[in-house]
């Protein structure tokens, strides 16, 4: 992973655009040869044509010395990332819904016209776990049920930061392979859920998540005010004992216009609810930026890209910060 | 006490009459295996039932309460999602494939001296596979929808195989334990007849499928046995194979090994062959089958067993070395061998690995009362190793460093210890319904033994019938000092019985309606 050392208002302010010619891939402007061949593959059939274009991109760049700086984690980047999506910026669904449960969902919904996603910027944050208390209160959370959790970690100075860590809601989610009785699913906006009526509370999910993202309804005397509304995947509000739970974006938050719970407590601005669709991400603070270029110029990365799970949650590395040496240091 | 009523006029129905030594080894056989089931239970009988039963009836209990207050009252927590239920699930299913596989390879290498040890071994597989597919229940957070595994299909998840596994094995042992019991429940319905349990004799009737004895009905059954004694053991092996994969097809370190599958296939041997040594010598006591099931029989399975600890010694190594090597993710290695699953650790190297091999090694023990000891050793230290397998790699922390931790509770304790006694109550209330040991089998080999051992077991079995008769057995003494052993046809393999037992035993045996 490089360390970037950049200064973080600059690339927070959308106004200031460095002008470079592979600014935003999204919008077709391919840098690279590769990036140019690789976009006319089908954009159906997410997850597959994601690991192959992400594994032919790396080839493509490696064999294009021009392009190549670092090492192979450097091109799982957002860089590398943007040269691989589809030319035209189509996200109609092609990460695709993917379960049984969204099966049905599809067939009453429209298309979707948002792709959520989200970006936290690691610079700002100053773990004052705004975020956790924010998501708990909202979603009747036990202590332990931290589905924004922030990790201290420590960066390669030896300084120790923080990591807020939502559900990464995966494009190519392990949590929803490994259920059983598909009771994960993936909603046609991207974000990954789970039905608690049919969860039979296997915890197959927990063991498959690389990143801890799921809490479990271990115990019955949790106790809830009453409540207007049934609970829902997307606001799984009483939560069911003996079910699996995890953050879900505050998938209705956003489809009302709002800010999830997590971003809007947080403080700082660290947290961006994004929109790959429209191409906006939108912080706390009212900073409004263009998603792909606030991406591609702070050459954000994934968590754990090695894992194959295409997070649709990116990180802005501050001074020193390093996500792969922490996926290492962990165990 | 119990009350026998089997005379020997019915124990020899259907018996070859010409051949009085035969006709001996029949009448021990039959008597032996038949009185458990005959008659009122002893007093023992009926105080270990109740015993085990209450422990089985407090393991409901407490599963009752987990389902009304949450896995919590197990003990588990996000950073410990699996522990106790998924490793006795692994434990139990386990130790029923030692159960099935030594049946099995007996069955298929032609081994004689197998015939005591099969009803045994495939009831220990029956009752234990069962017991293994049962604790999936606790293990889930909400167990009545467990129908929705095969109604909402994902063929892409391991626990849609791992059920799919199971139940084939749970078929296949049912079937693996049915097919050599034909010929026994019709001879059990010769023997006690009509008017013992009149709905077992009917039951028995269906379930012989008119089995008569006669040389094509052997040669069908005997073909079937081989075909599914052949199947059984790559069944089994993709069982454990499948249930291995549903940790190693995660990305966690410690679980996601290609020596998982191996890995477990032979901790269940393992575990399992111990197993049948345990079971076999409680039995051998219990219901006082010391002269059919010989230190001979004890040692070999011991044998066995010590040859599967090395191999799973080996493996265990195999799987820490190329990870504490390279230390990309020594965690979990660091935490098993000198961290907080220490304890556990080490008390599978030495009472699950080193004290099975020493018993074997050293002559002065590799006895019954020895290798019983270090095989309930194994059967315990293999349960703990599968928690050193699960529980490092659950709580270890994939981001960060803070671990997680499980505790027992008394829920998750009662529930496995009601696993524990389930097992031998299942037996003891299979062997009140069919007989303990394969009579059919049993007089086969008796016709195959040598001369000289038949002649001894004759010797022995007028010393029973003589010793038992004041014991209320009911054995009428008609026989002779069976000295007419005619039957030393050359067959002999030397594999079989009266290895000096027999002698000894014979008085014991006769006191013999303990059951
Ligand atoms: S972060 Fe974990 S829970 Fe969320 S989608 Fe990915 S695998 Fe599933
Ligand atoms: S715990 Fe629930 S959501 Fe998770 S894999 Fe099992 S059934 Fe699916």
């Amino acid at each position: 992973m490089r360390k970037l050392s950049r200064n973080k208002q600059a690339s927070v302010e959308p106004n200031l655009i460095t002008q470079d010619s592979c600014a935003s891939s999204l919008d077709g402007q391919n840098c690279q040869v590769t990036s140019a061949a690789l976009a006319k593959e089908p954009v159906d059939e997410g997850e597959k044509e994601f690991s192959r274009r992400r594994f032919l991109s790396m080839f493509g760049a490696a064999a294009g010395a021009a392009a190549v700086i670092g090492s192979g984690i450097e091109l799982l980047s957002y860089r590398a990332y943007a040269q691989g999506l589809p030319k035209t910026n189509n996200w109609s669904g092609d990460g695709g819904m993917t379960g049984s449960g969204a099966a049905d969902m599809a067939s009453t919904e429209a298309p979707p016209t948002h792709q959520w996603a989200m970006v936290i910027d690691l610079g700002m944050c100053n773990g004052c776990q705004s975020c956790p208390a924010a998501c708990q209160k909202a979603h009747y959370l036990t202590p332990d049920q931290t589905w924004m959790k922030v990790f201290t970690l420590t960066d390669n100075d030896g300084q120790t930061y923080s990591l807020p860590r939502p559900c990464m809601q995966c494009e190519n989610p392990p949590c929803l392979h490994v259920c059983p009785v598909h009771a994960t699913f993936r909603q046609d906006q991207g974000v990954v859920l789970v039905n608690q009526d049919r969860c039979i509370g296997c915890r197959m999910c927990m063991a498959a998540c690389p990143y801890e993202a799921r809490y479990f309804n271990w115990n019955s005397n949790v106790s809830y005010p009453p409540l207007p509304v049934a609970s829902t995947p997307e606001f799984p509000v009483p939560q069911k004992l003996g079910t699996v739970g995890k953050c879900t974006f505050c998938v209705g938050n956003l489809n009302h216009g709002l800010l999830s719970e997590c971003a809007a407590g947080c403080p700082m601005g660290a947290i961006y609810n994004g929109d790959l669709k429209t191409d906006v991400a939108v912080n706390s603070l009212g900073s409004t930026v263009k998603l792909s270029k606030f991406l591609y110029d702070n050459n954000a990365v994934t968590y754990k890209p090695e894992q194959n799970t295409h997070p649709r949650v990116w990180y802005i590395l501050g001074h020193g910060q390093d996500l792969a040496a922490n996926a290492a240091s962990a165990s | 006490m119990k009350e026998t009523n089997i005379n020997e006029t019915a124990l020899l129905t259907g018996t070859d009459q010409r051949n009085s030594a035969k006709e001996r080894w029949s009448v021990e056989v039959r008597s032996a295996a038949v009185r458990p089931m005959s008659g009122r239970t002893s007093m023992r009988w009926r105080l270990a039932v109740g015993v085990l039963s209450l422990i089985v009836l407090a393991g409901i209990g407490a599963w009752i309460y987990q389902l009304k207050h949450g896995l919590g009252s197990a003990g588990y927590n996000d950073q410990a999602f699996w522990a106790v239920y998924i490793v006795d699930v692994i434990a139990f299913i386990g130790v029923s494939y030692g159960g099935a596989v030594i049946s099995a390879i007996l069955r298929l290498t032609g081994q004689s001296w197998r015939a005591p040890l099969t009803r045994l071994a495939e009831g220990t597989a029956l009752v234990t596979v069962v017991i293994g597919a049962l604790f999936i229940f606790p293990h889930l957070g909400r167990p009545e929808r467990f129908w929705e595994i095969l109604v909402y299909v994902n063929t892409s998840s391991p626990l849609f195989w791992d059920f799919v596994a199971i139940g084939t094995y749970v078929m296949a042992t049912m079937i693996f334990f049915y097919l050599p019991l034909i010929p026994d429940l019709a001879i059990v319905n010769r023997i006690l007849g009509q008017e013992d349990k009149p709905m077992r004799y009917r039951i028995f009737k269906a379930l012989s499928l008119r089995w008569m004895g006669n040389e094509r009905q052997r040669r069908l059954l005997h073909g079937v046995m081989s075909l599914v004694a052949l199947i059984i053991v790559p069944l089994a092996v993709s069982v454990h194979s499948v249930l291995s994969w549903a940790f190693a097809t995660t990305s966690r370190p410690g679980w996601s090994e290609t020596v998982l599958p191996p890995y477990f296939v032979i901790a269940a041997l393992y575990s399992g062959t111990a197993l049948v040594i345990v079971v076999a010598s409680a039995f051998r006591k219990g219901y006082n089958l010391q002269r059919f099931i010989t230190k001979r029989h004890i040692v070999r399975l011991g044998y066995f067993m010590a040859a599967l600890g090395l191999v799973y010694a080996y493996l265990t190594l195999a799987d820490m070395m190329t990870d504490g090597y390279t230390g990309i993710t020594t965690g979990w290695i660091s935490q098993t061998v000198t961290g907080r699953y220490a304890i556990a650790f080490w008390f599978y190297v030495l009472v699950g690995e080193v004290l099975p091999l020493v018993v074997v090694a050293v002559k002065r023990f590799r006895n019954i009362p020895g290798l019983t000891i270090a095989s309930l050793g194994v059967v315990i230290a293999l349960w703990v190793k599968r928690i050193v397998i699960v529980l490092p790699p659950v709580t270890q922390p994939l981001i960060g460093n803070q671990w997680g931790s499980y505790h027992f509770t008394w829920v998750s304790l009662t529930i496995t210890l009601a696993g524990v006694a389930a097992i031998p109550l299942g037996l003891m209330l299979l062997f009140r319904v069919v007989p303990v040991m394969s009579i059919d089998e049993m007089e086969e080999m008796g016709e195959l033994g040598s001369a000289e051992q038949v002649s001894e077991h004759t010797l022995v079995a007028s010393e029973l019938l003589s010793v038992g008769a004041p014991n209320g057995n009911g054995h009428s003494n008609g026989h002779g000092n069976g000295n007419g052993h005619g039957n030393g046809n050359g067959h002999g393999n030397g594999n079989g019985h009266g290895n000096g037992n027999g002698h000894g035993n014979a008085a014991r045996v006769s006191e013999g309606e303990v059951q």
